[in-house]
């Protein structure tokens, strides 16, 4: 292990300054720690006005009318905007399903679904102004859990659905079910000699970025609109506003402004339509943004889970089969959830070699908040459950838990759940090792000659313990999670680069659609560019609609499939470059035919390292520019009845260790150390890599013992839309994370890169649960756990 | 909504005497997050800034007069001596920014139960000066809560200073929260012991409607410690006696399930910190013991 983080191995260079490999340092960095990097909240026109959204106070009921006579009349107020204001028949949006209202229409289907939008001359006037306007609803009996969607005179969430999942749910207020089903699990739970059940259960978590929803639309002469917004996949918004705003696709120009994290949060809409809808009805720049309450309803969450499992083994510890059923509560509107139920059932049995299953996952309608992206996608949830019952197996056994998982872990080769075989490295036993191997923080570290240093203790600075009722525990986990889109979606990029000399040093310009949300996929971009290319200046364009898309920044996938599409124009404008060289310099020297030729250091040479000429020479005032699109290996639709298929483009791999320290009496938890291994295929930013470690790490750490959405089962409503009563992990909730990178290439993938951000926010939390478990002994099948669940007072 | 801005602490008494509803704002850290959330709209709003008394402290033979707006990384900073149980209640508040600003005026002025300063006033023993244009008046801790976010003071009066009795014994604060720093309070309970009047206090916040002593464990204890001769003879508290006040402390909550814990819980927890500031203040008394706080 390198105790810095840096990665132990590293299997490519470069013989460019600042290219692939090598942590470049990002250059949004300083300026967001300073405080003086500008967010899509800090953006000023002038002249603008201010939009305002009102939301359902209810969760579900009819609305029974909307009066926004004193908003309209309340001066400052340039216009008040309800369904019946809509310009177009094209009402709703959706990413997948077309099924959420711009504005509510007749109906609320969830706490805080937007109503009416308001532009008024100053924040606090739309405020007031939107307040004024008076909604009547009359309240309708509220779906919150599988029971209640499914009763046979249950409400539907959505009435005459049309979609393509309806045909194969076994009822409305069903999203969408996936079956996988392999082997005889029946047969084979004959053959167990030992069955272990669980039950778990998985709260809501939200993705929490601290930049909350905001954009600036500024309508233009030409009727149409552009907006400047914090996103992650331009393409797929611009794809559902344009149609709602009547007007075609070039006439809404989007350009990305400053992202203040997004973790899937950004995925689907939040302002974007009503800031456009504002402008366009007053001719006036209008800018949104939520504050921190409003954010909280402003976009999905991460689906809550209950999952139920069943596990059996033979006495030598192989496991025989694996019976589940994952419930995931979409709340009000699709969102993701179809590809989240795609990711839990697909992944249900975790980096395992179980030849023998039975797995159903769905996802329900409900009247609960809308549930989608947030990274981990489906695969988080399964991956709490199936550890715990890793846990719960070995013990059966007599079995180490390490040792039990070595066992049964997947290899190249394995066939996953599915039929797909994994068709690159899958390290899991060696990840396990590696974690295992670590060095173990030292005991009692609050002691000192002065007394206890309550910092390193349990409940922190609140001074609750100087080490009375504290015990250690250790736990381990591993995960596997699916990198890009699966099931047959089309995952493509654009990237568009161009080489010129300005000023005689060669420059390289790479414009994408990439959605930078704080990943590092611009830095990895001019990384590339510098490696491909043998330049030193690379520009980076913003990002906007004006180039071709990128896809989302989701899935784990931008390094990959953005970065494989730079890689990819590079070679096309370096072959360019090279015809061109060839064209004026190739009499003159015959490497210019025979040599395999590179570009570095400014310089055309040969393979051998043998300077042919300066790149400036070869391009002098001609620029070569190449726009393209790039595609991964295409994927398969998971077959409806048995989910077999080649559904996954690249799997990523996360194993932890958790070292805890449980106050027993107080239910209070330290988390001492969260160690990692991460296979990453290759790193091209090490330090990157490692920071994406760390802060999946630590997202982990937030759901397992404090992150929560709180919703009310018997109104549907959230209780604590607030960082006061939402609580994020502190940095004195933040553990040591030490990070032992691996690099097995994948030789499917650009560079061998592995997608990283996602795996390590998998095996995180099922680590701490398992270490707490291991302090107190208790059963815990919940996340996060709670000061209550573990003193007997919930 | 006006902004008053008094120059001096008799013009701010006049203007409150004149608009009994304006609010009064120091660091800001509860009014201002209130009207951002626009959960407040105060008519008058009245900045007490520019009175500089306000920020400052003295320290008397008996007392430390303690100015509203002291801000609590003052406290911490000076007198963990003289308060030491309010120096760590002030450790526990918020964030370093928070503390810079807000001060225990404000605390006492928004009368949360989850004000962290409530349970070290209570077991320090603590009287709020209030004053008007009709006089001034000290209010004893024990009387000044009345309510949930409501307090003994009246529509014309402002808080100039809180005295609080100078510890001379130790005195130990303890804070649940589901986070280990930057916390809003699930539970807290503060303890003081007195040597000089051989008496203990207590202070319990946010498990009952307003912040309590739990009188009933206080009496428990003062006579269980005179009876055995501990404050002469410095013995260990036995584990019955930490018990039985430990569940005395426990019974005098009243708490309710909220989304940051439930009733039973805060009782358990209340319990807890009881037998356990007990140990650590004992311990202290009898010298056996020295404990030491991370550094800000």
């Amino acid at each position: 292990m390198a105790a810095n983080g840096a990665p132990t191995t590293i299997t490519q260079g470069s013989r460019t300054r600042g290219g692939v490999g090598e942590s470049t340092l990002r250059p949004d960095g300083t300026l967001k720690v300073t405080g003086e990097f500008a967010y899509s909240s800090d953006m000023w026109h002038e002249d603008m006005l201010w939009g305002q959204i009102l939301r359902s106070t209810v969760a579900h009921a009819e609305i029974v009318s909307i009066d926004t006579g004193e908003a309209l009349a309340t001066p400052g107020v340039y216009a008040v905007m309800t369904y019946d204001d809509l310009p177009t028949d094209v009402r709703t949006y959706g990413l997948e399903i077309q099924d959420t209202p711009v504005l509510a229409h007749g109906r609320v289907r969830h706490h805080g679904e937007p109503v009416a939008i308001v532009a008024a001359d100053h924040p606090e006037t739309a405020r007031r102004a939107a307040a004024k306007i008076k909604v009547e609803y009359r309240e309708l009996p509220v779906i919150t859990d599988e029971a209640s969607a499914t009763a046979p005179d249950a409400v539907l969430v959505h009435e005459n659905r049309d979609d393509h999942h309806i045909g194969h749910v076994p009822h409305p207020n069903i999203v969408h079910r996936q079956p996988i089903l392999r082997g005889d699990a029946d047969a084979a739970a004959a053959r167990a000699d030992v069955i272990v059940k669980g039950e778990y259960y998985f709260g809501m978590q939200d993705q929490a970025f601290l930049g909350p929803e905001s954009g600036l639309a500024v309508p233009a002469e030409d009727g149409g609109v552009d907006l400047y917004i914090a996103t992650q996949w331009l393409h797929s918004d611009l794809r559902q506003i344009a149609p709602v705003l009547g007007l075609p696709e070039d006439k809404v120009r989007m350009t990305l402004s400053g992202v203040g994290g997004a973790f899937g949060g950004r995925e689907d809409l939040s302002m974007q339509i009503h800031a456009c809808l504002l402008a366009i009805r007053t001719g006036k720049p209008v800018k949104i943004v939520y504050n921190r309450f409003e954010s909280f309803f402003g976009h999905v969450h991460r689906h809550p889970a209950r999952l139920s499992y069943e596990h059996g083994a033979t006495r030598d510890g192989k496991l025989t089969h694996l019976r589940c059923r994952i419930v995931l509560d979409g709340g009000a509107y699709a969102s993701a959830s179809p590809a989240v139920v795609g990711n839990a059932s697909s992944l249900a049995v975790g980096p395992y070699v179980v030849e023998d299953v039975d797995i159903e996952a769905l996802a329900l309608y409900s009247n609960n908040p809308p549930c989608g992206a947030m990274r981990g996608f489906g695969a988080v949830q399964a991956c709490f459950a199936y550890e715990a019952q890793m846990d719960k197996v070995a013990k059966e056994l007599g079995m180490d838990p390490v040792e039990f998982r070595r066992i049964n872990a997947m290899e190249q080769g394995t066939l996953m759940p599915t039929g797909q075989p994994v068709d690159s490295p899958a390290p899991v036993a060696e990840l396990l090792r590696r974690v295992k191997a670590m060095p173990m923080p030292p005991e009692r570290q609050w002691e000192s000659s002065e007394g206890a240093d309550v910092r390193q203790l349990p409940g922190g600075l609140s001074n609750t313990t100087h080490g009375e009722g504290v015990v250690r525990g250790v736990g381990y986990a591993v995960g596997i999670k699916n990198v890009g889109f699966s099931e047959g979606f089309d995952d493509y990029s654009t990237a568009k680069v161009r080489m010129e000399v300005v000023g005689g040093v060669p420059v390289a310009t790479v414009h994408t659609a990439m959605a930078e949300v704080g990943q590092g996929g611009v830095t990895v971009h001019a990384q590339i560019a510098r490696t491909e290319l043998g330049v030193t200046q690379v520009t980076i364009n913003p990002a906007d609609t004006r180039v071709g898309s990128a896809g989302s920044t989701s899935a784990s996938r931008q390094t990959y499939v953005t970065g494989g599409a730079v890689k990819n124009a590079c070679e096309l404008v370096r072959e360019k470059v090279l015809e061109i060289g060839r064209r004026k310099f190739g009499s003159y020297h015959p490497a210019w035919a025979t040599a395999e030729l590179l570009l570095e250091g400014g310089k055309v040479v040969t393979d051998g390292g043998e300077v042919l000429t300066d790149l400036a020479d070869v391009l002098e005032d001609e620029a070569v520019e190449v726009e393209e699109e790039w595609r991964h290996r295409p994927t398969e639709a998971f077959d409806l009845r048995t989910g077999q298929g080649n559904g996954h483009v690249q799997y990523s791999f996360a194993a932890h260790r958790a070292v805890v320290e449980v106050d027993t009496e107080l239910g209070l938890v330290k988390v001492v150390e969260l160690a990692c291994a991460q296979d990453v295929g290759k790193a091209l930013n090490p330090l990157s890599v490692v920071g994406q470690i760390q802060g999946g790490t630590t997202q982990g750490l937030g759901i397992a013992i404090m992150e929560e959405i709180v919703v009310d089962p018997k109104t549907a409503k959230v209780r604590n839309p607030s960082f006061t009563d939402y609580l994020l992990p502190t940095i004195l909730d933040t553990p040591t994370i030490p990070v032992d990178v691996l690099e097995l290439a994948d030789d499917h993938a650009p560079y061998g890169l592995r997608g990283i951000g996602e795996a390590p926010t998998l095996s995180s939390t099922p680590a701490v649960l398992a270490a707490i478990r291991n302090a107190t002994g208790l059963t815990l099948d919940r996340t996060p756990v709670r000061p209550e669940h573990l003193t007997g007072t919930a | 909504m006006d902004f008053l801005r008094p120059a001096s602490w008799e013009e701010a008494l006049a203007a409150k005497a004149e608009h009994p509803t304006a609010v009064p704002i120091a660091g800001g850290t509860d009014v201002m997050v209130e009207i951002n959330f626009d959960h407040r709209r105060p008519e008058y709003l009245m900045d007490l800034g520019r009175i500089a008394d306000l920020t400052e402290w003295e320290v008397g033979a008996d007392s430390v007069r303690l100015g509203a707006s002291v801000p609590y990384s003052r406290i911490m900073e000076h007198l963990r001596a003289e308060l030491p149980g309010l120096a760590l209640a002030s450790h526990t508040v918020a964030s370093p920014q928070i503390r810079n600003r807000g001060g225990v005026g404000g605390n006492l002025g928004t009368a949360s139960p989850a004000g962290d300063a409530h349970p070290a006033l209570l077991a320090a023993g603590a009287e709020v000066e209030a004053e008007s244009v009709r006089g001034t008046r000290r209010i004893p801790i024990d009387a000044f809560y009345t309510g949930v976010k409501r307090n003994a003071l009246e529509p014309d009066e402002l808080i100039r200073a809180v005295h609080v009795r100078r510890a001379e014994g130790p005195q130990q604060f303890s804070k649940v929260g589901t986070r280990n720093a930057m916390v809003i309070a699930v539970c807290a309970f503060g303890l003081a012991l007195h040597p000089g009047t051989r008496t203990v206090r207590t202070g319990i916040g946010s498990a009952a409607p307003t912040p309590i002593r739990a009188t009933a464990a206080e009496e428990f204890l003062n006579a269980a410690l005179e009876e055995g001769g501990f404050w002469d003879n410095g013995r260990v508290v036995t584990p019955s006696a930490a018990k039985q006040f430990a569940d005395l402390c426990a019974a005098a909550c009243n708490p309710i399930d909220d989304v940051r814990g439930t009733a039973d819980y805060r009782r358990h927890a209340v319990g807890v910190m009881a037998r356990r500031t007990l140990t650590w203040t004992w311990e202290s008394y009898r010298g056996a013991r020295h404990t030491t706080e991370g550094a800000a």
